[in-house]
């Protein structure tokens, strides 16, 4: 391959590798800024993988085509629905929100393979017949260069990640709601003061993480797999958690954290096969371990400092100082 | 009812709380809950062989909870057991057939490696907490994924490209004839009063030296424990260490106590993230530990019998564990709703 080749091959696939991390990073994101902790996302990403996959293959013969989309809005409720789990510990409970994201992770693969074995008698799920399509933007894709890297075999879920991030982006810094979801995490008494619902803020930030990190993992499934086994999600959320961090609680951030996460992932499978003297001469290792190894020089301020907001992971108990 | 009391109880509800919706899930999902939980009984008690497995299976949770417990206690959340455990399990596994010692020499040489590792794993989290503050369940989660992917690289290297190492010397190896024979044939190993000696390890460090107090002191109040003099960053690091030690021997009694070798893993053991539900439970003290793991490894070593005996997947146990951590996390509802009931009956 010629390097121009590489490039029309690694960057499409980078870009479909990133789109469940996008997604569930800004989930991520939305979750943090409100001061809630939620290492939970990799359960979350679970939850949305095996409702993705399971509706997919009972319902294609209804929906056909749009099948894998209808499933990723199943995918996106379920695990909304499990997420309202973490809320209530996190914000009613005032549990450690670690350990509940913890549990959180545990029970996501619990049930999903408990429930795995019950339907199909097996280890993992069938194979869909509808995958999420790839394909081909007009006019676009003969604009030379840029034409076959981004609009060439490209997946319509990468589309909608990227543009959730940029509503994202919206909504957490042009609109009121986004105000008063930061403030909550950065100040919680304050807004408490200023006579904003606290728990609301955090229970619909709580949910809408759950929700995008369904939608995630359902594409993550959909696109890459096409079943759902025990190891089908694994890592990945901890990896889109990783992609928030590094994009400092901000969504353009994570955005840009999650892409070039995802090129790391294309390098590590694909490392053998590409043609480039520097790069088969690396061992795969060292790609597979790059995401986690930079987001720890991140996290140590080599990268840039990230602050955290600053109230995440604290009860919010009223009265208290 | 007294602080104490509730506290005690706080665990045991939260076991029956997951039991209980345990079964619930059981019988929605058209099984039989009593058949279940007779299955899983008999797998951890229904004959000597089953016992000899379950206390084999509880070695590891022991360690693995001391890790997570002796963290907490110093003021440290350290979600990177489960790498500790693995860079142990292969360390462990490496020492224990790259070299030709007797036994005396042999056996702790590999113990102490597999420690070595595991702290080492521990020092990166510790050392970047104390010096740059950075929060150290971040990077134990980090830590752990590089665990995964360098121990699988490094298998494969010293393998020749194979997906397991090779066999551990005999002269490292934690396997008894005479526990085996007593418990018809089962792979328990020497490896229990490993644990066990570790449980009393870590009581005499935390309850016996200055260094335990300086340990706890500085989890407790970290500016307090400045003004009195002690050395905050040492603590912190010093902490993660002796916590990764721990895990890294968790490693070892897979590697030389149950499998001799170590494969290519695909995922996490789960030992590490289970320890965190042992130290929960166990209130992070060493003997509570010792309790939870036996719950943990009762329970993770029975539901194997679940889908032979009664014909139930074994990922409920999963489900019931998982549920068992929320309860805990969630004890302070479980708290109020007692001292309510406690109040209502004062009343009366």
């Amino acid at each position: 391959m010629s390097f121009l080749e590489v490039l029309y091959f690694i960057i499409p696939t980078s870009i479909a590798y990133a789109a469940p991390l996008i997604l569930t990073a800004i989930g991520g994101v939305f979750s943090e800024r409100s001061g809630v902790v939620n290492i939970g996302l990799e359960g979350l990403m679970v939850m949305g993988a095996f409702v993705g996959i399971v509706f997919n293959l009972a319902f294609v013969n209804v929906f056909g085509g749009w099948t894998p989309w209808i499933a990723l809005l199943a995918a996106m409720l379920v695990a909304a629905i499990f997420s309202i789990m973490h809320a209530v510990a996190s914000v009613s409970f005032r549990a450690d929100q670690v350990v509940s994201g913890v549990a959180i992770n545990m029970l996501g693969i619990a049930i999903a393979l408990f429930s795995v074995k019950l339907m199909f008698g097996k280890g993992q799920t069938d194979f869909i017949q509808q995958k999420i399509p790839r394909i081909n933007v007009p006019i676009l894709q003969d604009i030379p260069i840029i034409g076959p890297m981004f609009f060439k075999s490209l997946y319509g879920t990468s589309v909608l990640a990227i543009a959730i991030a940029f509503i994202a982006w919206f909504v957490i810094y042009k609109t009121p709601f986004g105000l008063r979801l930061r403030s909550v995490g950065e100040h919680p008494m304050a807004a408490d003061t200023m006579g904003i619902n606290v728990s609301k803020i955090r229970y619909t930030a709580v949910i809408i993480s759950g929700g995008l990190a369904g939608i995630g993992g359902a594409i993550y499934s959909q696109t890459m797999t096409g079943d759902f086994g025990h190891a089908t999600i694994n890592g990945q959320g901890f990896m889109a958690l990783a992609a928030m961090i590094f994009g400092k609680w901000h969504p353009i951030g994570a955005l840009g954290a999650a892409l070039f996460f995802g090129f790391a992932q294309t390098l590590a499978i694909s490392a053998g096969s590409i043609d480039i003297d520097f790069i088969q001469k690396i061992p795969a290792v060292y790609f597979h371990i790059l995401p986690y190894v930079l987001t720890i020089l991140a996290l140590a301020g080599f990268i840039g400092k990230a602050n955290a907001p600053k109230a995440n992971g604290v009860p919010y108990i009223k009265g208290s100082r | 009812m007294s602080n104490r009391v509730i506290s005690l109880l706080v665990p045991v509800i939260s076991i029956i709380l997951g039991l209980l919706v345990g079964a619930i899930v059981m019988l929605f999902s058209g099984y039989d809950p009593v058949n279940g939980y007779i299955a899983l009984w008999n797998g951890i008690f229904g004959d000597s062989y089953a016992i000899g497995e379950t206390i084999r299976q509880i070695s590891p949770y022991i360690l693995a909870g001391l890790a997570v417990a002796f963290a907490f206690r110093t003021g440290l959340f350290n979600i990177g057991v489960e790498g500790q455990l693995m860079v142990g399990w292969f360390t462990a596994v490496y020492v224990g057939a790259a070299f030709e010692l007797p036994m005396i020499i042999h056996l702790p040489i590999t113990l102490l490696a597999a420690a070595a590792a595991g702290a080492l794993w521990g020092f990166v989290p510790g050392l970047l907490k104390a010096t740059l503050r950075v929060h150290e369940v971040i990077v134990t989660i980090m830590m752990n994924y590089v665990a995964l992917h360098v121990v699988n690289a490094l298998i494969k290297t010293v393998s020749g490209g194979n997906y397991k190492t090779e066999k551990i010397q005999p002269t490292a190896s934690l396997r008894s004839d005479f526990l085996s024979n007593l418990t018809d044939y089962s792979t328990l190993h020497y490896g229990i009063f490993v644990a066990l000696a570790m449980v009393v390890v870590m009581w005499f460090i935390l309850e016996k030296t200055k260094t335990g107090f300086e340990l706890k002191s500085v989890g407790f109040n970290e500016n307090a424990s400045q003004y009195a003099g002690m050395n905050v960053k040492k603590n912190i690091i010093l902490s993660m260490v002796i916590s990764g030690a721990f895990a890294g021997l968790a490693g070892a009694m897979e590697g030389l106590g149950t499998f001799g070798s170590m494969t290519s893993q695909g995922g996490f053991t789960g030992i590490g993230f289970d320890g965190i539900a042992v130290a929960l439970l166990g209130a992070n003290t060493p003997l509570g530990v010792i309790f939870g793991a036996s719950l943990f490894g009762s329970l993770k070593y029975g539901a194997n019998n679940m889908p032979n005996a009664a014909n139930i997947p074994l990922e409920i146990v999963s489900i019931v564990v998982a549920l068992i951590i929320f309860f805990v996390a969630s004890g302070y509802i479980i708290r109020v709703g007692l001292q309510r009931l406690n109040k209502k009956k004062e009343a009366k």
